[in-house]
């Protein structure tokens, strides 16, 4: 595919470009075959707020129950089941439901092409929650970037308030829900449950402690909190409208359903596939003829992130893995945010590396000393050994840094190829959140698999000096 | 610039009430500010701080913990171009590289006459067609240094009338009709919904 058309307008697109259908089972893709699946009268046509239609005919406790049977896990990075979470609410009101949209995670591209392709569905979803937890205020949060998607989101909701499936009175029964839309202004770190209250009310989006702020029991205005991501939500309706027994005929046992998984980097076809939970494996996804189709130019892998710039790196050894939450999670790294990010053998891991910690030097929010100090201190130094001016002992230097923010052995999967036991993710740390002990992901899987290559930049720099 | 003008204020206050608590409209009313007038100036932080009911000063303490508030003027176009992992792996420091030859600044900058400020941006979610930017927050996918130079020429003929100034978001804002809302109140008002109340079997009275 090549870039830009030549003429201006036709590449302002109404929606994220990207997906690839892969002839797999469908469940919150399914209008994106449609060039207005963002609009309401095509949300309608197929199926749109039926869902929301039968959850009204049954109570909010065999609605939430029906989710809880599903094993809804969270798309949002943790896995948590949705059910599971929304039992932790105590039985206090005012409670609200915020709807996490504030996508940042790198290499992550999904709950924008959500927002943008189909808004009905999320908020259809979100308002199915909204009943089955018997709370009246929803908020919408949208990353401040994300131009398209508030707009897209917004006529969504101006168009279901106007035709009565939001706010007063909700398809005529006496069931009142509103569901406002509210954006960021640029910080990853909002993306945290707790920041993202914080910054929902106003403030700087720094972490809360948690405890005893957990958001189920004290989130935003210290009311009972429920955050849930965009994609999480997005399954609702259909899950609603065909029943957790048929959602669980997809995917595995421990991970029902589908996911987005957005794959970039070095290979043939990028895109954003819908596959099945647990279990089609990295192979099939990086060389299968209906996922990405092989390495660019049949390059060799060299490593690939398998959820998002936090998780720790996998390699060819990893490729025949599930992508199952738990068997990624003890093999030392996490699916995340279903983000991965592939990398051919012409890839300069020092650099690769610095790209990913300068992310989250700049994201720090400064609140915790490890992380605003050490994350700086980890760029500094990978930025000096990429300079040419790397010194004897930065190797080691880097990897003390780390044990600063996330102490003890951190979790890699290539311990399994040097015949160690592999370090479960997730891993320990110094800070309120885990922005800090991301960071040291990328470097420590770089340097245990790749520390010839560090070495090398290293020993130039000192030739150099010494020839000097 | 100045403070909101009587049409943004009147929006200020239908955002300001569909929060429980009024400060919770503060990042969507500095965005008002900064679509008014490019970037955010003092005076508005006031005028925030009135609307809202804090101090000056603690708008200034959202204002700059949050990237895309911008507290001097900018170019009419804000070009961000993403250099973060997916996009570095097929040429996005080259590309920024290459913006930085023809606007002749560095991140950061601002063209001479006034059109272009540019900066290198975190992951902006399109990392499957990568190399990717945002121009005032509209996309440009797998970009070229061609197509970048060919962007900057239709920006500055006028060319692309679909990409508002810098600091205008969405062109759709969320509007609700006063019959149609269901009720915003604050957090100290307490109580179940009627409509939950009477569907739940057993009442929670029962804990």
């Amino acid at each position: 595919m090549s870039g830009r058309s030549s003429t201006a307008s036709n590449n302002y697109l109404p929606f994220a470009p990207g997906f690839v259908d892969n002839d797999g089972p469908k469940i919150v893709s399914t209008r994106f075959g449609y060039e207005d699946s963002h609009t309401l009268a095509r949300s309608l046509a197929t199926g749109g707020y039926d869902g929301l239609k039968l959850a009204l005919r049954r109570s909010p406790a065999e609605v939430a129950a029906e989710v809880k049977e599903a094993v809804l896990l969270g798309r949002g990075g943790a896995g948590f089941p949705a059910g599971i979470k929304w039992g932790f609410m105590p039985p206090v009101w005012p409670r609200y439901l915020v709807v996490n949209g504030d996508e940042s995670e790198p290499g992550t591209y999904k709950d924008r092409m959500l927002m943008e392709r189909d808004p009905h569905q999320l908020i259809e979803g979100s308002l199915i929650t909204c009943y089955a937890l018997g709370l009246n205020q929803c908020f919408l949060y949208v990353r401040g970037e994300m131009a398209q998607a508030q707009e897209n989101v917004a006529q969504a909701l101006n168009d279901a308030y106007a035709a009565g499936f939001v706010g007063k009175n909700i398809l005529g029964s006496d069931v009142s829900i509103d569901v406002v839309l509210h954006w960021g202004a640029g910080a990853y770190i909002v993306g945290e449950e707790t920041a993202l209250i914080e910054s929902l009310e106003g403030n700087r989006g720094m972490p809360r402690l948690k405890p005893p702020f957990f958001p189920a029991a004290k989130g935003l205005y210290m009311k009972p909190t429920i955050v849930n991501n965009v994609e999480t939500l997005a399954n609702v309706p259909w899950l609603m409208l065909n029943g957790a027994a048929e959602y669980r005929k997809f995917g595995s046992e421990a991970s029902p359903g589908t996911r987005m998984v957005a794959v970039s980097g070095h290979v043939k076809r990028p895109g954003v596939y819908e596959i099945e939970q647990g279990v089609v494996s990295f192979r099939d996804l990086f060389y299968g003829d209906n996922y990405c189709q092989g390495i660019r130019d049949d390059n060799e892998l060299k490593a690939f992130v398998p959820g998002g710039g936090s998780a720790p790196w996998f390699f060819e050894d990893q490729l025949d893995l599930l992508q199952e939450g738990r068997d990624v999670g003890s093999a030392g790294s996490m699916l995340g945010s279903g983000a991965l990010i592939v990398m051919d053998h012409t890839t300069d891991i020092v650099k690769a590396c610095l790209r990913l910690v300068r992310f989250f030097a700049r994201e720090s929010c400064g609140k915790c000393t490890p992380c605003r100090e050490g994350t700086a201190w980890e760029e500094k130094v990978l930025q000096r050994i990429l300079d040419g001016h790397g010194r004897p002992n930065d190797i080691d230097l880097l990897l003390e840094i780390g044990k600063n923010i996330s102490p003890g052995t951190y979790p890699v999967a290539s311990f399994a190829e040097q015949g160690l036991d592999t370090v479960p993710f997730p891993p320990k740390q110094t800070t309120i959140c885990p922005l800090g002990p991301s960071s040291v992901a990328p470097i420590t899987s770089a340097i245990r698999r790749f520390r010839g290559e560090f070495e090398a930049k290293i020993d130039a720099a000192q030739s150099a000096r010494v020839e000097a | 610039m100045s403070r909101l003008s009587t049409e943004n204020e009147a929006l200020a206050r239908e955002i300001i009430a569909r929060y429980p608590r009024p400060k919770s409209a503060l990042i969507p009313l500095l965005h008002l500010v900064q679509e008014q007038d490019g970037y955010v100036a003092d005076d508005a932080m006031e005028h925030l701080a009135e609307l809202v009911g804090v101090t000056p000063a603690e708008v200034l303490g959202t204002c700059s913990f949050y990237e895309m508030f911008i507290r001097h003027p900018v170019g009419k176009y804000k070009i961000d171009v993403c250099t973060n992992l997916s996009c570095q792996l097929v040429g996005g420091e080259e590309l920024l590289h290459h913006a930085e030859q023809k606007l002749g600044i560095r991140p950061g900058g601002t063209t001479e006459d006034g059109m272009f400020t540019l900066e290198d941006v975190e992951c902006i979610a399109a990392c499957t067609e990568a190399p990717c930017l945002q121009v005032n927050y509209r996309y440009e996918y797998k970009l070229s240094n061609e197509d970048f130079d060919q962007l900057v020429d239709e920006l500055r003929q006028g060319d692309r009338p679909e990409i508002p100034n810098h600091g205008t978001l969405g062109l759709v804002r969320q509007h609700i009709a006063p019959d149609r809302l269901a009720g915003i109140a604050a957090p100290e008002v307490t109580g179940t919904p009627a409509w939950f109340a009477s569907r739940q079997p057993e009442p929670e009275a029962a804990k």
